[in-house]
């Protein structure tokens, strides 16, 4: 095998937290059948919705297209298994605003029939990188870290830059999420596929694969794998078990000790993120021909039976493939989709497997952290922020609705790790202020913006009456000076003649 | 000591002379506070305080002419924002309003675009005799469509 690599830049801050992986890794990843029903969301990606191209009652065969990307930023869905369309509706669904989003619904039939592809796995190398771009768009491949980011897009916007790193990560540094961890120690090829096709996409030699200290399997798999194909452009590298590593600037700033500017990209600094399970979808779709229509997700916590991965079809409810896990334990009182830190609360598990669903956590009940108490400006926070923001005062400005000095403070670079809540001796619910404190400045941004269009087109409008109206006077002065110059007599001869049409009229 | 007093009153004669010369004749800066304060207004042009725009309604402020509570759209916001620009009292908003949409029933309109010819910021398409509709987008919630509809078929939605 060929041994991971150290040499590391430097993160600031951080948490190490409690794993609480072992549970949910100590079988393989297991396989869910087809459900009865599908459910998807016609908006699993970051950007504009994908509009629904098929009709309710009308047949669909596995990996069909039913829902276009439209816009410049979006992706294609696809069906997850062959069935009928039953219902084009709105449906509970986990996201960060509204609890419910527009899904197509379909009804499975069980026989799992995939669509005719007429095209034979080509050999990606052969194909010219845009192409490879465009087929990566079709697959309705996004981020599947987290960010669900359409891939497609942000390789077309690396691709503007001048790239010469691509990161994978693996790092997966959330606890109980072990999804990434699992489908390292088994698909490890398939990953490993996925990146040669990136880098062949981007036109680059460089892929660090980057895996966190406490994942020895994965290492130790991945590792073997790139011994067999002795590809020296990847390269294996470790870094240390610490919370957030896995955020994209933060492995940036680790792995290739660059630092991502304010409000910039890692394309800024010549790198590329991809996600581990993002590059075997990539290898899926490019070699194996199939879409993105299912995804390992992690079913853990005290409130189901028996923790594993499991590979699921997007569109499965929550409440199948935990009925086929194992089912909830007696404990089991709140659902997470995502992990402890970054997920959201869901009050039902009729809410689908979706493309950003990493994690379904379900916990027996919320650990009981205090009332918040006023800040005693110890300062934990600030040294804590992987983004070496100042928590303590962005609070203060937060809690006066301060605009500029949150902007000055670089509120809006804060990557809501959450790292600050759990140091707080106050128990102040920090990251969830600033999520509010954000919401409200892109809120007045967009106002700002609004009332200035508004301003320019009543003035537009405002010119356009003035211009008419000199136009409309110059006009009539021309005539009144055109009738003056022809004189008294040739009024009375048109006078007249009105007069006497008016009369032949009668 | 009367060195001492007429020295004073000759710094105190030339200041007082110089000031009033330069508050004169210097050009003031209303223009550029006038602009400050239509910055701050949310553009709707709606003349719900008695002004026909935003603008002019930012002059008579500056001129100390109309009070700084007589923007429904702005709201209390906009209220404290031009109290802290210009350094008055916060007062409560004389008049609340939503924000809304004015939305045609098109089945209704009958294409006499008064409409067309009411709305400030160009928002309304159509032509004569020609079903008109507005773009959401950039439709001000301001209401001055409304009254000249001969056939009632505008109404406001609100937003959110």
């Amino acid at each position: 095998m060929s041994a991971p690599t150290y040499d590391l830049g430097t993160l600031h801050g951080g948490l190490r937290l409690p794993g609480h992986k072992a549970d949910s890794t100590r079988s393989a990843i297991l396989d869910i059948p087809v459900p009865s029903q599908l459910i998807l969301p016609i908006t699993q990606h970051v950007g504009d919705p994908a509009q629904p191209i098929v009709g309710i009652g009308e047949r669909v065969l596995k990996g069909q297209l039913i829902a276009e990307s439209e816009g410049t930023l979006g992706a294609p869905v696809h069906a997850s298994s062959s069935g009928k369309v039953i219902a084009i509706e709105p449906w509970p669904v986990s996201r960060r605003y509204g609890d419910t989003a527009p899904c197509i619904v379909i009804e499975c039939d069980g026989k799992d029939e995939a669509i005719a592809r007429a095209d034979a796995p080509p050999n990606f190398t052969r194909l010219e990188a845009p192409d490879v771009l465009r087929k990566i768009l079709q697959g309705g491949i996004v981020g599947l870290g987290g960010a669900v980011f359409p891939t497609a897009q942000k390789l077309m916007q690396a691709r503007t830059c001048e790239i010469d790193h691509l990161l994978l990560n693996g790092v997966e540094c959330e606890s109980y999420i072990s999804c990434d961890d699992m489908l390292m120690r088994e698909r490890a090829g398939e990953i490993i596929s996925g990146a040669q096709i990136l880098m062949h996409a981007l036109q680059i030699d460089v892929c660090f694969l980057v895996v966190e200290s406490d994942k020895p399997d994965a290492i130790q798999k991945l590792g073997d794998v790139l011994g067999e194909i002795s590809d020296d452009r990847i390269v294996l590298k470790q870094v240390p078990t610490i919370y957030p590593s896995g955020g994209e600037d933060q492995l940036v700033q680790l792995v290739t000790n660059r630092e991502v500017p304010s409000g910039g990209l890692p394309s800024d600094v010549g790198c590329l993120v991809q996600n581990v399970g993002t590059a075997a979808a990539i290898h899926s779709w490019v070699i194996d021909n199939e879409p993105l229509i299912s995804r390992v997700t992690t079913i853990t916590g005290d409130g189901v039976a028996n923790p594993i991965n499991v590979r699921a079809r997007i569109g499965t409810t929550i409440a199948d493939i935990i009925e086929i896990t194992g089912g909830y334990t007696d404990k089991a009182q709140q659902l997470i989709i995502g992990g402890p830190m970054t997920g959201k609360s869901v009050s039902t598990d009729r809410v689908p497997l979706v493309k950003a669903t990493n994690c379904v956590l379900v916990m027996s009940e919320t650990p009981a952290i205090g009332p918040e108490l006023p800040c005693i400006r110890c300062g934990d926070c600030a040294s804590v922020c992987p983004v070496q923001l100042l928590p303590q005062q962005l609070f203060w400005y937060a809690c006066a609705d301060d605009e500029k000095k949150l902007r000055d403070f670089g509120l809006m670079d804060c990557i809501e790790c959450g790292c600050c809540d759990l140091v707080c001796p106050s128990h102040i619910p920090l990251t969830a202020d600033f999520r509010v404190a954000k919401g409200r400045i892109r809120e007045l941004a967009d106002e700002k913006a609004r009332a200035a269009r508004a301003r320019l087109r009543f003035e537009a409008r405002n010119d356009r009456l003035e211009r008419e109206e000199t136009e409309r006077a110059s006009e009539l002065s021309e005539q009144k000076e055109s009738a003056k110059k022809a004189g008294p007599s040739a009024i009375a001869e048109i006078l007249k003649r009105k007069k006497k049409k008016h009369e032949e009229d009668k | 000591m009367l060195t001492a007093v007429l020295t004073i009153t000759a710094i105190a004669l030339i200041a007082g002379v110089g000031l009033s010369f330069a508050s004169r004749r210097l050009p003031s800066s209303d223009s550029d506070l006038v602009e400050q304060v239509n910055d701050l207004l949310p553009q709707t042009q709606c003349a719900q305080c008695g002004y026909p725009g935003c603008r002019p309604y930012a002059a008579a402020v500056v001129e100390g002419q109309a009070a700084i509570n007589l923007c429904p759209p702005g709201g209390e916001d906009t209220v404290r924002r031009l109290a802290d620009l210009l350094g008055r009292e916060l007062i409560p908003l004389a008049e609340a309003a939503t924000p809304a949409v004015a939305v045609i029933d098109e089945a209704l309109c009958i294409g006499c675009t008064h409409c067309l010819k009411a709305c400030p910021v160009d928002a309304i398409v159509g032509a004569h005799q020609l079903m008109h509709t507005i773009i959401e987008s950039e439709c001000t919630g301001c209401e001055l469509c409304v009254a000249p509809c001969p056939v009632d078929c505008i109404s406001m939605r609100p937003l959110g």
